[in-house]
């Protein structure tokens, strides 16, 4: 049953997505187009007090919630997969306008066409599954 | 002001709260990881061992996409009662010049989104192929804006800054090379 807080978690990036308008294809546009600081400043500031918070709770050694050690993990040193994977994700997000939280925000919205995106979204995860054992990583 | 454009400096702390409170119940956040696990249901793992997994230790970020669909229902629903996206006056020249004639009046594009845009295969093509390079590019990077751009940077992680400069590197080229060459007549 706690794990049902999820949900209201989600709720609310839902709603911070949507009303935010990063959730939006023209801003996304905008972005890309640098003629607003509105994306930047979204990003920058969720990651200037990101990095506060992140370095607090790794420096302070706090347990979790359900009491477990909380693991922030190193990202295994790599450029091919996170380059190639970069410029692809990018290509995407430019056309669809859409990240992947954005995408199912925007089903909920009832933007139907979105279920288009999540289902080349599906596909797309699926084929690198399929071929994660021949790309370089 | 509640029902208007969410700022940028409530928003991005916002965003960053969000992560802090997965983090504090010993959880990531990231939006993309949510696709393997919805393969994986979708019985993936008979097919290959990429997505065998052990759905219980997962399911919690099908929970987080179940709340995201919700949120984005009750904020269009009844937190917008304008849903024009008043972007920048360049943005909406340069997209009109491209056939985007919705720029400025609408949340997506109707061009691409609408219902009428649907009776068009290149439509379908555009969505889908859109939604594949999404899919296969943010698994491959191990990420996307919320797991590299927003966790992973918050974490100080080179291989987040090299995803992230990877992202622009292909949104620049999609926004400035391809799209006139996709959407120009």
């Amino acid at each position: 049953m706690k794990k049902l807080i999820y949900i209201p978690i989600g709720v609310l990036l839902g709603v911070v997505l949507y009303k935010s308008e990063a959730a939006s294809w023209f801003r996304i546009q905008e972005m890309f187009r640098f003629d607003s600081f509105h994306m930047y400043g979204i990003i920058g500031s969720a990651l200037v007090l990101g990095i506060i918070l992140i370095q607090a709770v790794k420096r302070s050694g706090t347990k979790s919630l359900f009491g477990d050690p909380i693991k922030l993990p190193d990202h295994p040193r790599s450029f091919a997969r996170y380059m190639y994977g970069g410029i692809l994700f990018g290509l995407g997000w430019a056309l669809a306008g859409a990240c992947p939280g954005p995408i199912y925000v925007l089903v909920g919205a009832g933007e139907w066409s979105m279920a288009i995106v999540l289902l080349g979204a599906l596909i797309g995860a699926f084929a690198h599954g399929l071929l994660s054992k021949k790309l370089p990583y | 002001m509640f029902l208007q454009t969410w700022p940028w400096y409530v928003s991005g702390p916002a965003i960053a709260l969000i992560m802090a409170a997965l983090i504090l119940m010993g959880k990531r956040f990231g939006m993309s990881s949510n696709l393997d696990t919805l393969c994986s249901l979708g019985g993936a793992g008979k097919i290959t061992d990429y997505f065998k997994v052990d759905f219980k230790s997962v399911n919690w970020n099908l929970l987080v996409v179940l709340g995201s669909v919700l949120g984005g229902f009750v904020a269009a629903n009844f937190l917008s009662p304008n849903a024009a996206v008043e972007v920048s006056t360049n943005t909406v020249e340069s997209l009109r010049q491209l056939g985007f004639e919705s720029a400025g009046t609408t949340y997506l594009p109707t061009e691409l989104f609408g219902g009428e845009a649907l009776a068009s295969p290149k439509t379908w093509g555009i969505l889908l192929a859109a939604g594949f390079l999404v899919g296969f590019g943010t698994r491959y990077a191990g990420g996307c804006t919320s797991g590299h751009a927003i966790s992973g940077l918050s974490n100080l992680q080179l291989p987040s800054l090299i995803a992230v400069i990877g992202f622009f590197i292909g949104g620049l080229l999609m926004v400035h090379v391809l799209f006139p060459l996709i959407f120009g007549t």
